[in-house]
C-alpha cells in the first residue's frame, strides 16, 4: 500500500500543482501567439535546411484547428461520429461567396459575412440533425456520410448559374478595413497580403478556442458528456438528449461555418472540388490524433498533421524524390521514376494513425478523462486501482519488496482499495 | 400521487405491459416484484418517460404523464435510480451527483443535497473525487441513488437496488432506502428480492408477464402462498 500512498499527492497540494498548471498553460499559450504574430518577421530568415512553415502552410494548420474545434464538439464532447463535417464547410465558403462576390453582385462586408454563414452553417447543422439524430452509432456516421458527400455535389450540379458549377466563385471580396496608410488606402486580410491574414486567422482561431473552452465547462458542456458516457442515463438525468445533441450539432457546425467564410475570402474563389471527402477524414483525423474531447489535442493535431502533410513531406521530399527518380530512370521502374513523397500523404496519415493507436490510444494531449481511462496512472490522486492490470503491478511491486503477498493477505480495507 | 390505470406498452410488436394498474400515495413505500421479464423496468420507465404507454395513462398528481418528456417529469418531482446503476464511469462520484441535479439550475439549496447525499452516504464523500466506474458495484448502487436524489424528487423509482450486491451490502441499502422515506421521499421500488422488499414496503404489487396478478399490503403477500413458494422460497 505504501506504494500507492507515496504517489498521492496531499488534497492541498494538488490544488497547487493545478494552480500552477494553469498559470503554465496561459505562459505556453502567450508564448505560441507572440510568435504566431513574429513569425512573419523572421520566417525568410530561417535556412533552409530547416524545414519551416511559410505564412500559407501556417494558416492552412490554422483554420484546420478551427474546423477540428468544431468537430471536436460534435465527436469529441457529444460522441457522436459526424463523417460529412465538410458539408458546413462548404456551406459557409458559399454563403461568404453567394454575400461578397461579383456573382450575384452583392458585396456585403465580410465582417457581416462571416456572421451570416455561421448562422447558416449553425441551420443546416439543425436542418441534418433533426431527422437523423434518432440514429445512432454507426448509422448517424453513415447519414452523415451521405451529407457530406450531397452537398458538394448539390453546390457542381445546380443548373444556370445558381451555384457557378464546377468552375466555382470567384472573385470573392476579401476581410478589409478602411484604414489608409503606407500599405495603401485599406488593409486586406486575403492571400494578397498572407501576414494579414494569418492574424485574422490566429484571432478566429484564439475565439473559437475561448468558445469550446466556455461551452466545455458550461452545463451545456456536462450535459454533452453525459449523453456520451450512457444517453439513458443522461435522459433520466432530466437532460433533453435531442435539443443537446442538436446543439452540440449546430455549434460543431457553426465553427465550420466559420472556418469556411475565412477560407473563401481568404482564398478569393471556391470550386466544389476543393471540399471533398477527404477533408471530412482529415479533420476526423485530427481529432483522434490530438485527443478526443481535449481543445489543446485538437489545436497541436491540426498544426502537428498540417505540417506534415504540408512542409515536412514537401521538405523530405526535396531529399527523397530526385534519387528515387533517377533510380527508377536508370532501371525503368516508372513508380520510382514519378515518386513524389508528399502525395503519399494519406497513406502516411493511415499508418502515423495505426501507430498512434498502438502506442498511444488516447492521443497527443489527451483530457485527463481519457488518459485515466486508458492508463489509470498518475491522473486523479485518488484513483484506486481498478484494472487487473494494476493489481498485478501492486503484487509485483510487493513480491519485489521481499514480501511474497497476495492481495488476499491484505487487511480488508486495503482489499476494497484494489477492487 | 401516482397512478397507472390499464398502461400497455410495447418494444416493437412485443406487447411487454398488458394493462397495468396500479396507485402510489404520498409517503409510501411501494414495491413491485416480479421474476426477468415480468415488466417491472418497463413500467418504471413508461411513469419516468423513456417508454411510451400505448394505451392507458400515467398520472403524476393532477398531470397525466403520456406524452411529457423524459427531462420536464424530472423537473415535475419524479427521478430514478435505473436498473443497472448507469453511473458515468469517466465523471467523478462529485460530478455524478452534479448531473443528477441538472434540472436545477443555480439553486441556492443545492449544497445542502450533497451535505444530505453525504450523510446518507459517507462512503460516497470519501470517494467525491474518484471516478465513478473504479468504485466498487455497492458504492456505485449508492451513487446511483444518491444521484437520483439529488433531482430532490417527491417520488423516488428505484429499479432492483440490491441486483449483483453481498448481502451486507443489500441490508445497509435497504436501510438507507428506508431512512430515505422517513425523510419523507415517496418510494415506488422495483425488486427481485422479494423478501427484503416486502421487509421495507408497505404495499406491493406481483407483475407477471406484463400483468399485476396480486396487490395487497406487504406483510399480507408475505404470509401469501404462492408468493411464499414462487418468491420467497417456500
Amino acid at each position: 500500500m505504501a506504494v500507492a500512498a507515496a504517489r498521492l499527492p496531499s488534497p492541498g497540494g494538488l490544488r497547487g500543482l493545478a494552480r500552477n498548471e494553469t498559470l503554465r498553460n496561459r505562459v505556453i499559450v502567450a508564448g505560441l501567439l507572440l510568435l504566431g504574430v513574429a513569425y512573419p518577421f523572421f520566417y525568410r530568415m530561417i535556412p533552409s535546411a530547416i524545414p519551416a512553415p511559410d505564412l500559407n502552410n501556417l494558416i492552412v494548420m490554422s483554420y484546420y484547428a478551427i474546423l477540428a474545434l468544431g468537430l471536436n464538439i460534435v465527436v469529441g464532447f457529444a460522441g457522436l461520429l459526424d463523417l460529412g463535417y465538410v458539408a458546413f464547410f462548404a456551406i459557409g465558403a458559399y454563403t461568404a461567396a453567394f454575400l461578397s462576390s461579383p456573382h450575384f453582385d452583392i458585396h456585403l462586408t465580410w465582417w457581416i459575412v462571416v456572421w451570416v454563414a455561421v448562422a447558416i452553417a449553425a441551420l443546416s447543422g439543425i436542418l441534418l440533425g433533426a431527422p437523423t439524430l434518432r440514429l445512432r452509432g454507426d448509422y448517424l456516421a453513415i447519414v452523415t456520410l451521405g451529407f457530406g458527400e450531397i452537398v458538394p455535389l448539390v453546390f457542381r450540379n445546380l443548373p444556370g448559374d445558381i451555384t457557378g458549377a464546377n468552375q466555382g466563385i470567384r472573385p470573392i471580396d476579401p476581410p478589409t478595413i478602411p484604414l489608409a496608410g503606407p500599405w495603401g488606402d485599406q488593409l486586406s486580410f486575403s492571400n494578397s497580403n498572407l501576414q494579414l491574414a494569418l492574424y485574422l486567422v490566429l484571432a478566429l482561431l484564439v475565439f473559437s478556442y475561448w468558445l469550446c473552452q466556455r461551452m466545455r465547462d458550461s452545463r451545456l458542456g456536462r450535459a454533452w458528456m453525459a449523453i456520451r458516457e450512457d444517453e439513458t442515463a443522461a435522459a433520466s438525468m432530466g437532460i433533453n438528449t435531442v435539443n443537446t445533441k442538436l446543439l452540440a450539432f449546430a455549434l460543431g457546425a457553426s465553427l465550420s461555418g466559420f472556418a469556411g467564410a475565412f477560407v473563401g475570402a481568404y482564398q478569393t474563389a471556391i470550386f466544389p472540388e476543393s471540399f471533398r471527402f477527404s477533408i471530412s477524414i482529415t479533420i476526423l483525423v485530427v481529432v483522434i490524433l490530438g485527443g478526443m474531447g481535449s481543445l489543446r489535442g485538437a489545436v497541436v493535431g491540426a498544426f502537428a498533421l498540417q505540417y506534415v502533410n504540408l512542409t515536412f513531406l514537401r521538405w523530405v521530399g526535396q531529399y527523397v524524390n530526385p534519387p528515387l527518380n533517377s533510380v527508377g530512370r536508370s532501371t525503368g521502374i516508372e513508380f520510382l521514376e514519378n515518386f513524389v513523397l508528399h502525395s503519399y500523404n494519406f497513406l502516411i496519415f493511415g499508418i502515423v494513425l495505426v501507430v498512434m493507436m498502438v502506442v498511444r490510444p488516447e492521443g497527443l494531449l489527451p483530457t485527463r478523462e481519457r488518459k485515466a481511462e486508458l492508463h489509470g496512472i498518475g491522473v486523479a490522486a485518488e484513483e484506486t486501482a481498478a484494472t487487473a492490470d494494476e493489481v498485478a503491478t501492486h503484487e509485483t511491486a510487493l513480491e519485489e519488496a521481499g514480501e511474497a503477498v497476495t492481495i488476499e493477505d491484505l487487511p480488508p480495507e486495503d482489499q476494497k482499495r484494489d477492487r | 400521487m401516482l397512478e397507472l390505470h390499464d398502461v400497455h406498452a410495447y418494444y416493437g410488436n412485443i406487447h411487454a405491459l398488458k394493462g397495468v394498474s396500479l396507485t402510489v400515495d404520498e409517503g409510501e413505500v411501494v414495491t413491485l416484484i416480479g421474476s426477468n421479464g415480468a415488466g417491472k423496468s418497463t413500467t418504471l420507465k413508461t411513469i419516468s418517460g423513456l417508454l411510451r404507454p400505448r394505451l392507458g395513462e400515467v398520472r403524476f398528481e393532477d398531470g397525466v404523464l403520456n406524452a411529457v418528456p423524459p427531462h420536464q417529469i424530472v423537473s415535475l418531482g419524479i427521478s430514478q435510480s435505473p436498473e443497472g446503476r448507469r453511473v458515468f464511469p469517466r465523471m467523478t462520484v462529485a460530478e455524478n451527483l452534479e448531473m443528477g441535479a441538472f434540472q436545477r439550475t443555480a439553486d441556492a439549496t443545492l449544497q445542502e443535497d450533497f451535505k444530505r447525499v453525504y450523510r446518507l452516504f459517507p462512503r460516497l464523500e470519501e470517494r467525491r473525487s474518484q471516478r465513478a466506474g473504479t468504485l466498487s458495484g455497492g458504492e456505485q448502487q449508492m451513487l446511483a441513488i444518491g444521484r437520483a436524489l439529488m433531482a430532490k424528487p417527491r417520488l423516488l423509482l428505484l429499479d432492483e437496488p440490491s441486483m449483483g450486491l453481498a448481502p451486507v451490502l443489500v441490508e445497509l441499502i435497504f436501510d438507507i432506502i428506508r431512512t430515505i422515506n422517513q425523510q419523507g421521499t415517496t418510494i415506488l421500488l422495483v425488486e427481485q428480492n422479494a423478501l427484503m422488499a416486502l421487509g421495507v414496503a408497505g404495499r406491493g404489487y406481483i407483475l407477471q408477464t406484463g400483468q399485476i396478478v396480486l396487490a395487497d399490503s406487504a406483510d399480507r403477500l408475505r404470509q401469501n402462498d404462492d408468493v411464499r413458494k414462487a418468491y420467497l422460497g417456500g
